[in-house]
This record gives structure tokens, C-alpha cells and sequence, in this order.
């Protein structure tokens, strides 16, 4: 029966995203294999890639958030300083106070989970301001990431936060059975509870219904406000989560770290068949285009030659590509 | 009789259009004849053919067969210039104005850009549009901007601004939609003025009384072919609905036996909202469609959206079932029991990029869902099923969006949403806007049979013969208040219509 | 045309006239002659580039670009200059940086308007490929020395002010007159030309647009080679002024010029916005990012003082449009009706 059809309930015909993206991933792959096997197939290089990865693999889960409620959230590497930030400054001034170092476990702990409140407390702030305020979700992530970073900015006075207890770094640095790090385990975990929510969950169906058409969502009586600041607090949470990682990678948190992910999240949302005008778009689709993106960063890494810049031209050239071959292949 | 002079010279002739929109049949060899100065009048149900064949006469399509003579010249091909240099003007249901500009602007652009004008020369612009509103006699404030204006002043901006641009055939697409009755009549009064200016206008529509009121000659499309081409003196309203159609329909009145002993399953007391209507009273009871008409503007709409908690009234009280209750948001009314059915189904009804089965359950996710929100895929199968097929909707796929259903299926997603969560109440506004008669009966005979299992039923409409037919009791309502309640066996049309516009 | 009420322009006049009474109060330094030198001056940038994004914004679209254009635009030219010995007339350098500008200008304009893809995105893409050509084909590295004509250029002053307590001197840069040149061309383009009127009927509805006959992607087309004309000449301005050429320095900049034309009452949705409002909201960010010495906070404020008035003033305008949408649907037509 074609009825049966409905029990995987997001997969949206006449999509040809994951397609694409599959074969995409495997032209890289290929490409990669005649031309650096060695190095690129290597336990090293996919370890460093594992490591790489989770930071701004969060903040993309993020940005195809903000975008399947139709909105998008500029602020999210705002979100993940700040909350790092504040993170880094309890975990220094509470390690100082604390007399026996055993204890220091419990400090990071604390740290964290402040962070991560944070990170929510940005999210909700920006879900206010979009839903009931009414600012459109562009100008209102952009304000607040200049607000964010800003706060950043001001409790750091614009200095890099470092000095902060070795133990933080070696926990981030964690390796399960020295294969699997710790960061990649929080992001595989992080990726199947969103993708849970989103397709097994009553939230996810009223996120993509909100992401269509908010009137028709009212009309429904869906609480469209609750579930835009829902959506955005999640996005908070993720992106303080992507800071804590980031933190851990870089031993130090500062106000301007990692920049270029906004960028980079918006092409990964993308490339994962989410669609600016909200409503569309799903988790697993986003996940291998973080791969993607993450095989080709790597790839690029591997020419010495090419600077690190012109990484800024290839991910553009990819989101244009990527847009008018959406384009294409949807008109037909 | 027949006011054309029979001599008048032909304007239009479409013959043997053919046309098909990969693979799938639109129009099959239709022809259409319009003479100078006629009311021509192009009826048909959704799907019929009839906005194909309007976009063929503009130009925007290209036809794949036939030809079409306008003044005289015979084009195989046309274009959108052709069709506008011999006097052809499309008046669409959304008008094409810019809502952001003033009265003036949208008046005089296509005049400018058809002079193919560099600069803008504000003097120019304001005579231009002075002159357009003088040939309706229009009286608007020129710098006001179009989008705070009512819809009836802004159909007839796109009509002054048709005949400024040398229009010999005005083609009207359905413009009465989103009319009051009162709107309607000027609308008629204007066409009459155009006629006598020589002008012709083609009346696309699928309103019966309408298209008998204004028109001379008709023809009616069905599945792209032409079924009837006459005067309409010739044809009455069940010729027309058959010819429409294809079919024979009875038309009876709903008339159930009630019990008005019991408590009412909604009573309003003394209902008032500023800006809205005044002290409403009334009672619903079991098994009753209860009609609410009155113009737009009579507050019939603010009504439905108060007991629905979009805006909650300021004063008065909601009994359901006996019971007080405290309706402050949408979400107040569907805990009540109480679903609406909005007028704009595009925009408020459905999410036409989702799926139809998503669409189906959005209003009942609580019940699919565990008490942490997780869906029971068992139990949102089943509701997807039980509802596509109790409503009959025709789908392939559930997956699909909303939007490959047509006007009819839509609709019933609508309501399957509503009648999935054991709605008590189910208000409607329009609730046939937009669907085809055919559809259209079925919907009422849908809503019958929900009224005579229990539930409720409100129906805000100003399709008179809708509510005449499908509501036992029927509210009248002006100026915000309820100014009359009968029972709808007691009164014909014309007398209601009557009652609507009487002060 | 008859304006009913005040209109969002005359909000934040107020605003900036009751900002600079407090930073006056405070300091006491805020109305002197050398200090509204200063503020014009570092105005000029900015303010060109709100003239850009005011049509972007008003035609419906979003450009983010621009200041990787500008960038690009202004370290090439210099580069070729300074290769060639350049000794003519400086007019030739902002021709140069302008074509360079409407180069990349029209290759937004296609992929905008050809393959009709939303514009945000559009340009965050070609600003990545720009920024990627400039800092890793070119190498980009800050020149400290520019051509002698463009320096001359920089240079000259139309007058200087003088405070008259501490004696500082400002320099009234010639550069003004770009600014002024560039606001006229646009009051022209967009008030007196169909072109102009077409960018508004864009914004307000596309697809009446094409009805009517203005020549939909055409227009959009040229309002993307226009602003990256006019990013050209304002990059070219800002290395003049700076005396120096830094690759990276406009970054960052499109946020806050974005920023500063919505606040001017630029509807994010298009069809309305006006030149004195892009204007006032410019003015209105400069003084802030200006301010923040003479207030003696330290400038690593400036950021979240930035984000705070990009939040409040289109939070304002919004929830002025929730307001009133929350009011009947039916109150407006009556209106009209009566």
C-alpha cells in the first residue's frame, strides 16, 4: 500500500538532496584518493577532521534551525564567545578559590552548564525579539550579535582569555578507546537528539508548519511565538555548546574566535537542501553536508600552496553553485 | 432582450484555441466571440479552461492552435504588446498594484513606461491620473497610498488605469470575489458606464446570480471546451448550473428537527468588541448550521474571529454547553472544542508546501503525542488515513503538498483538520470561496451530516443562496449588530438580500 | 506628496538631537566646530555606502558584499597605480575603482536577477569570492604608501575648524563633495527617473511590476552594478582619506550600514525608504562609534552599543507594525470606506 509510505514521515519527494550530496561526497573522496591517499586517507587526518568538525557542525544544526522556522541567526558565533567566554572567566576566578585542585572537575562543570544557560539566554532573546517584538529574524541576530560579541568585548576588554586549568583542555582533548574524541561523541549525540525532535516529535512537525506559513499556524493554534523562541534557544544552546568545544580546542576563549563560521554554516544549511524561506530542509541532509564541507576543507589543507584564503573564494563559488543548481534541478 | 446592436462589429474572435500544458489538456479547440460594447460573460468551474484562455487573449501564454482576430487583425501568434496595443486589459483578482505607492503613481506608470519615459515628471503623473479617475468619476485622494485602501477602491484604480491605456476589451477575472453586495452594484453601475463608452468587457465569473445580472451573452467551459455560447436571456439558473456542470442538483433546504429545550451547545451573551459589533447575543443548539451574513463590514467576521479567540471580545460572556467559558486566544477555543474554517484558505488555512497528511493532523498533534511530545507514529498513521478517506480527499500520495489538490480536496484537508480533533463547534467563514459546484455540494452535504451527528455549526457567508440552502437558522447582522434572526424556510433571497442592505 | 503624520525620519532626528545634548552635557565637547568636522568626516564612508544599500533595501534585496567589493575595488587600483607611476588626474583612480566595482556589481546583478536567487544569500557568496581573489590570489597587504595624486587628494581640505579651548584642528575633507555628489545622483535616480520609481515598484510588488511593463530584471540588474560603482568610488574615497590602502579594514562594515539604513525607516521588505532617513540613521551609528571618547568610555563599548540601537531602533518600528496588526482586520477599510 502506498499509505505505508507515511511512517517516514519527512521524506519529502522529488528532494535530491541527499542524492546530490552523496555523489558530491564521493567525487571528493575519489578526487582525494588519486590524488593524496596516502595522506588523506589517513588515521591522523581523519582524527583531526573528527576533532575539527564538531565546533562548527553545531553551529550549522543551529543555522538549519533558525532557517526551517523561516527565519536565520547571524548571532550564533556571537552566542558560542559569549557563552565561552563567561565559561572561561567563572572557570579561572573559581579555580583560584578554590584551595584543594581535586575539586576542579566540579568547577569545569559548573562552568559549562553556566555557559550553556547562556547560550539559552542569548537564544531566548532572540526569539523575543522576532517573535514578540516582531524585528525580522535578520536584523534582529544581527543586533544582537554586535551585542553579544560586544559583551564578550567589554568582559574581556577585547584580550584573549587563556590560562585555563589544564584539565579543561585535556577533557576536550579526551579520546574514547584514544579513536573517538569526546567533542565528535557530544556531536553525534547533539545531531540524533535534534533529528529526533525534528522528525519524531509534535515540535518538529509545528517547526516546519511555522516555517510555511505563520498565519495559517495561528489559525491552526499552534503558539507560534513559543515555538520560534523554542527554536532559538535551541540554537543557543547548540552554538554555546560549539563555543565550550572551540574553547577546549584553542585552550582560550576571545571575542572574534571563528568568524568565518557564520559563513560557512549558512553554505552548509544550504548545500543540505534547507531552504532560506523556511520550512524545509532535515538534519540528516545538513549532517553529510557538514561532511562534505569538512572533507573539502581537509582536501584544500592537503595543497600547501593554496593559501588559506583561498578557501574564502572556493566556499563561495560552492554556495553560488550550489543555489543554481538547487535551482536548476527544482525548475525541471 | 438583447441590447447589443446586432450589427456591432466583432472585437475578438478566438477560434479553435488549442492548448496544452505538458501533455495535460487545458483548452481543446475553444472559441469565443466578443462584440463591441457587450457585457460578455465567461463561466465555467475551476480548472474549466477559463484563466488559460484569458492569459491566451493577453498574451502571456502562446496558443499551440487557432487563431485570434482583435480589431480586425488575425494573429497566430500574440503577444502581451500586441494584445495591449489593440485595447486588450486584464483586470486580475490581485489587480497588479504596487501597494507601497501612492494612488497617482499606480495610475500613471503604465501610461509613462508605455511611452517609453526616462524621467518622471510629477506634474505629468498627477494629470495622467487626474484625468483617469474623471472617466469613472472616481473621487479618491490621489496621494493616499494603495495599501491602505479597501479592495473596492483598488479594483477600480486597475479599471481607471485600464482605460487610461486605450482599453477597447476589458477582461475582469472574477472581480467580485472579494466584494460586498454594495460593492458589487457599483462595480455594475461602472460597467455599464463603460459599455456605453463603447467599451466591451469579458466577465469572467462563476457566480450565477451575478453572471445573470450583468451579462448579455455568455459562454461556459467545461474540461476546455466551449458547451454553451448564447444571449443569457435564453438560459435559466438550472441550465446554467448544468451547463456548468455537467450535472442535475436538487436544491433543498436543510431543515432538521431540533430540540430547543436542550441547552445550547454555544451561547453567546451580550457579546460586544470595539471597533467590531455590540452586544451579540445567540444560541447554538445540537444538530443546527446556524448562518451569519451581513455585508462586509457588519462585523459578521469579527464575530468568528472573537469566538475563536483571535480577537477576544472585550465584553459579554461564551457559554458552552451550559458552561462559562473564558476564550483570550486560539488556543482557549480549540481546547473548547472549537475549530474555524478561515476565508482565506491560501494563506490562513494551509500550509501548501507540506504535506497533505502533515496539514491533516497539525491541529491535533497533542493527541498523537506522548506527554514529553514524542508522536505516536501508530496513532498519526491511523488519523491520516481514517480522515483522507471519510473526506474522500483524492491523493496519490499524502506525501505530497497540499498544493497539487485542487480547490475541493484543499478545502476538505481544511475541514478533516478540524473534524480529526472532535471539534464541537466548527465556524466557517466562506466556506466555499474558490471551490467548484460540484465540490461546493459536496462540502455541504460534508457539513450536513457532521450538523446531524451533534456538532455545531456556524457558517459566515454572504453567498446567499449558500446560506439559504445549507443554514436552518439564519443571523442577519449590520453595523456590528444582530439586527435579524428567521429561520431560513421563511424567507426567499430577494428578501434577504433585501434585509442586508436595508438600513 | 502629502505627509499626514511625522514621519519615521522625524524619530530619529530626535534621536540624535537628544543623544548629542546628553553627550554634550557630559562632555561639553560635543557642539564644537572641530568635533562636528570630525563626525562629518568620518561620516562620508559610511553614508555612501548607505546610499548603495538604501536601493538594494528598497528594491526588496539585501547586499552584503559591498565592502568586499570596495576592498577589492580600492587595493587593485592602487596596485595598478602605483605600478604604473601614476602622476595624472586623481579622477582617473576613482574611474578605475568604479569599474572594478561595476565588474563585480554586475556579477551579483546577474546571478540576482538571471537565476532569480535571493539576494542575502547571493551576495554572501560573491563577498566570500571577493575576499578570497583579494587575500589570496592578489595576497593583499597593507600599502602604506598610495600614489602622490591620491594622497594630494586626501589632503585637501575645504576648510579647517578650530576649537577654540584646546585649540584642536580638524580638516573638513574634500571627500565631502563625493558624498554630496553621490547622495544628488541618487535623490535624481530614484526620485526623477522611471528607473528610480521602478526600484520602489520592485520592492513593492515584483510581479505587478513586470504587469506594468517596467523592465523587471533589467532594473535589478543595473541597481547591483550601481552599487558596486558607487562601493568603487567609496573605497577609492576611504584609501584617500586613510593615506593609506588596508585590505581588511571595510570588514564588517555592511552589518552596521545595514543597520543604519533600516533604522533611516527602510522597510527590510522593500518598496519604502527614504534618503534623508538613510542618512539620519547613519549619522545617528557615526555619532555613537564616535561619541564614545568624549563620553571617556573606553571604545571596546562600541560593539554592544552598536547592537543596542540596531535592536531598539528596529525593534520600535516593528512593534509599532504589531500593534497595529493586532487592531481589526476590518477598522482599516471602514476607514477608507466612510
Amino acid at each position: 500500500m502506498k499509505h505505508d509510505a507515511l511512517s517516514s514521515r519527512k521524506l519529502q519527494k522529488n528532494d535530491n538532496t541527499l542524492l546530490n550530496n552523496l555523489v558530491v561526497a564521493a567525487v571528493i573522496l575519489i578526487t582525494m584518493a588519486i590524488l593524496k591517499s596516502s595522506k588523506f586517507f589517513s588515521f591522523t587526518n581523519f582524527q583531526s577532521m573528527a576533532y575539527q568538525l564538531p565546533q562548527y557542525g553545531l553551529m550549522a544544526f543551529a543555522m538549519a534551525l533558525a532557517m526551517i522556522s523561516g527565519g536565520i541567526d547571524l548571532s550564533i558565533v556571537g552566542m558560542a564567545n559569549l557563552s565561552s567566554m563567561i565559561a572561561a572567566l567563572m572557570m579561572i576566578k573559581l579555580a583560584n578559590l578554590i584551595p584543594n585542585q581535586n575539586l576542579i572537575i566540579y568547577v569545569i562543570i559548573i562552568s559549562c552548564l553556566i555557559a550553556i544557560l547562556i547560550g539559552l539566554l542569548c537564544g531566548l532573546l532572540n526569539g523575543l525579539l522576532i517573535s514578540k517584538i516582531g524585528i525580522p529574524p535578520i536584523l534582529a541576530t544581527l543586533g544582537s550579535m554586535q551585542l553579544f560579541s560586544g559583551v564578550s568585548i567589554i568582559l574581556s576588554k577585547g584580550n584573549a582569555i587563556n590560562r585555563l586549568p589544564p584539565l579543561y583542555a585535556k577533557i576536550g582533548n579526551y579520546a574514547l578507546f584514544n579513536i573517538v574524541p569526546l567533542p565528535l561523541l557530544i556531536f553525534i549525540l547533539l545531531a540524533l537528539s535534534v533529528s529526533f525532535m525534528l522528525n519524531k516529535s509534535a515540535y518538529g512537525i509545528k517547526l516546519y508548519m511555522v516555517g510555511s506559513n505563520t498565519k495559517a499556524a495561528k489559525f491552526s493554534g499552534l503558539h507560534v511565538d513559543k515555538i520560534i523562541i523554542q527554536t532559538y534557544c535551541l540554537a543557543g544552546i547548540l552554538s554555546s555548546v560549539s563555543g565550550l568545544i572551540m574553547m577546549s580546542r584553542l585552550n582560550s576563549a576571545k571575542s572574534d574566535y571563528g568568524q568565518q563560521y557564520t559563513l560557512q554554516c549558512l553554505l552548509i544549511a544550504i548545500l543540505g537542501g534547507v531552504n532560506p524561506q523556511g520550512g524545509h530542509g532535515n538534519i540528516s541532509n545538513v549532517m553529510i553536508a557538514i561532511l562534505i564541507f569538512q572533507f573539502l576543507s581537509s582536501s584544500i589543507n592537503m595543497f600547501p600552496y593554496f593559501s588559506n584564503f583561498y578557501k574564502l573564494l572556493i566556499w563561495g563559488i560552492v554556495l553560488l553553485g550550489v543555489m543554481i543548481w538547487n535551482k536548476y534541478s527544482k525548475s525541471r | 432582450m438583447d441590447t447589443t446592436p446586432q450589427t456591432a462589429e466583432i472585437i475578438l474572435k478566438a477560434s479553435n484555441i488549442k492548448k496544452s500544458f505538458s501533455g495535460v489538456v487545458a483548452l481543446d479547440g475553444v472559441d469565443l466571440e466578443i462584440k463591441k460594447g457587450e457585457i460578455h460573460c465567461l463561466a465555467g468551474e475551476n480548472g474549466c479552461g477559463k484563466s488559460t484562455l484569458i492569459k491566451i487573449i493577453s498574451g502571456v501564454y502562446g496558443m499551440d492552435s487557432g487563431k485570434i482576430e482583435l480589431n480586425g487583425h488575425t494573429y497566430h501568434k500574440i503577444s502581451p504588446i500586441d494584445s495591449i496595443r489593440n485595447g486588450v486589459q486584464v483586470i486580475y483578482q490581485d489587480f497588479s498594484l504596487f501597494p507601497n505607492l501612492s494612488v497617482m503613481e499606480n495610475l500613471a506608470y503604465n501610461t509613462e513606461l508605455a511611452q517609453k519615459r526616462t524621467f518622471v515628471n510629477w506634474k505629468r503623473l498627477r494629470k495622467i491620473a487626474e484625468e483617469a479617475i474623471r472617466m469613472i468619476d472616481f473621487n479618491i485622494d490621489l496621494d493616499q497610498k494603495v495599501e491602505l485602501l479597501s479592495i473596492a477602491n483598488r479594483q477600480q484604480i486597475a479599471i481607471c488605469r485600464a482605460l487610461i491605456n486605450d482599453a477597447k476589451l476589458i477582461i475582469m477575472d472574477e472581480p467580485t470575489t472579494a466584494l460586498t453586495k454594495k460593492e458589487v452594484q457599483n462595480l455594475f453601475r461602472i460597467i455599464k458606464l463603460l459599455q456605453v463608452k463603447g467599451i466591451s468587457i469579458l466577465f469572467v465569473s462563476h457566480k450565477i446570480e451575478e453572471v445573470f445580472e450583468i451579462s448579455e451573452r455568455l459562454t461556459i467551459l467545461r474540461n476546455g471546451k466551449n458547451v454553451l455560447a448564447c444571449s443569457t436571456s435564453e438560459i435559466d439558473n438550472q441550465d446554467f448550473s448544468y451547463y456548468m456542470t455537467g450535472k442535475k442538483f436538487e436544491m433543498s433546504c436543510y431543515d432538521p428537527t431540533i430540540d430547543y429545550s436542550a441547552t445550547p451547545i454555544l451561547k453567546v451573551n451580550n457579546l460586544s468588541l470595539k471597533n467590531g459589533f455590540n452586544d451579540i447575543s445567540f444560541s447554538l443548539y445540537r444538530g443546527e448550521i446556524l448562518g451569519i451574513t451581513g455585508l462586509l463590514g457588519s462585523g459578521r467576521t469579527e464575530l468568528a474571529l472573537s469566538l475563536f479567540g483571535i480577537c477576544p471580545a472585550d465584553s459579554g460572556s461564551i457559554e458552552l454547553n451550559g458552561i462559562d467559558v473564558k476564550i483570550t486566544s486560539v488556543f482557549d477555543a480549540i481546547q473548547n472544542g472549537i475549530g474555524y474554517v478561515p476565508d482565506d484558505r491560501l494563506t490562513e488555512g494551509l500550509f501548501l508546501d507540506q504535506a497533505i497528511s502533515d496539514n491533516i493532523i497539525v491541529s491535533n498533534l497533542e493527541n498523537l503525542s506522548n506527554k514529553i511530545g514524542i508522536l505516536d507514529n501508530k496513532k498519526r498513521i491511523a488519523a491520516i488515513k481514517e480522515w483522507l478517506e471519510k473526506l474522500s480527499i483524492k491523493t496519490s500520495d499524502p506525501r505530497d503538498n497540499v498544493q497539487t489538490l485542487s480547490g475541493g480536496n484543499q478545502q476538505r484537508v481544511v475541514l478533516s483538520k478540524w473534524m480529526s480533533r472532535n471539534t464541537a463547534i466548527l465556524i466557517l467563514n466562506g466556506p466555499t470561496i474558490g471551490v467548484d459546484i460540484g465540490s461546493k455540494n459536496e462540502i455541504h452535504t460534508i457539513l450536513r451530516s457532521l450538523a446531524e451527528k451533534g456538532m455545531g455549526i456556524l457558517i459566515i457567508s454572504d453567498d446567499l443562496p449558500e446560506v439559504l440552502t445549507t443554514c436552518n437558522r439564519i443571523l442577519i447582522m449590520k453595523h456590528g449588530n444582530l439586527m435579524g434572526r428567521l429561520k431560513s424556510s421563511d424567507i426567499s433571497e430577494l428578501e434577504l438580500a433585501r434585509e442586508c442592505i436595508s438600513n | 506628496m502629502g505627509k499626514k503624520r511625522l514621519g519615521h525620519e522625524f524619530y530619529v532626528f530626535l534621536a540624535i538631537v537628544s543623544l548629542s545634548l546628553i553627550i554634550q552635557a557630559r562632555s561639553g565637547q560635543f557642539f564644537t566646530l572641530n568635533n562636528i568636522v570630525d563626525l562629518m568626516v568620518s561620516f562620508i564612508v559610511p553614508a555612501i555606502f548607505a546610499m548603495c544599500e538604501l536601493i538594494v533595501i528598497i528594491s526588496g534585496g539585501m547586499d552584503v558584499s559591498f565592502p568586499a567589493v570596495a576592498s577589492l575595488s580600492m587595493f587593485a587600483t592602487t596596485k595598478i597605480l602605483l605600478s604604473m607611476n601614476y602622476t595624472g588626474n586623481v579622477f582617473f583612480a576613482f574611474l578605475l575603482s568604479g569599474s572594478f566595482g561595476l565588474i563585480m556589481g554586475a556579477i551579483n546583478g546577474a546571478l540576482i536577477s538571471i537565476f532569480n536567487l535571493p539576494a542575502l544569500i547571493v551576495t554572501l557568496g560573491t563577498q566570500s569570492i571577493f575576499m578570497g581573489i583579494l587575500q589570496g590570489a592578489l595576497n593583499a597587504q597593507e600599502i602604506a604608501e598610495i600614489p602622490k595624486v591620491m594622497f594630494d587628494f586626501g589632503n585637501a581640505k575645504l576648510f579647517v575648524a578650530t576649537n577654540p579651548l584646546n585649540g584642536l584642528k580638524s580638516n573638513m575633507s574634500s571627500s565631502i563633495l563625493i558624498l554630496f555628489a553621490v547622495v544628488i545622483i541618487t535623490y535624481v535616480f530614484l526620485h526623477f527617473t522611471m528607473w528610480g520609481r521602478g526600484v520602489y515598484a520592485i520592492g513593492g510588488d515584483s510581479n505587478s511590476a513586470i504587469r506594468a511593463g517596467f523592465k523587471v530584471k533589467q532594473i535589478k540588474f543595473s541597481i547591483y552594478c550601481f552599487v558596486g560603482i558607487v562601493a568603487g568610488i567609496a573605497g577609492m574615497t576611504r584609501v584617500c582619506m586613510m593615506q593609506n590602502c588596508q585590505p581588511n579594514n571595510l570588514i564588517g562594515m555592511e552589518m552596521t550600514v545595514i543597520a543604519a539604513v533600516v533604522l533611516g525607516g527602510t522597510s527590510v521588505k522593500g518598496g519604502s525608504g527614504t534618503i534623508i532617513g538613510a542618512l539620519l540613521g547613519t549619522f545617528l551609528l557615526t555619532i555613537i562609534s564616535n561619541s564614545l571618547l568624549l563620553l571617556s568610555i573606553p571604545t571596546y563599548w562600541q560593539s554592544f552599543f552598536t547592537g543596542l540601537i540596531i535592536i531598539i531602533g528596529t525593534g520600535v518600528t516593528s512593534f509599532q507594525l504589531i500593534l497595529s496588526s493586532h487592531r481589526l482586520p476590518s477598522m482599516r477599510k471602514s476607514k477608507n470606506e466612510a
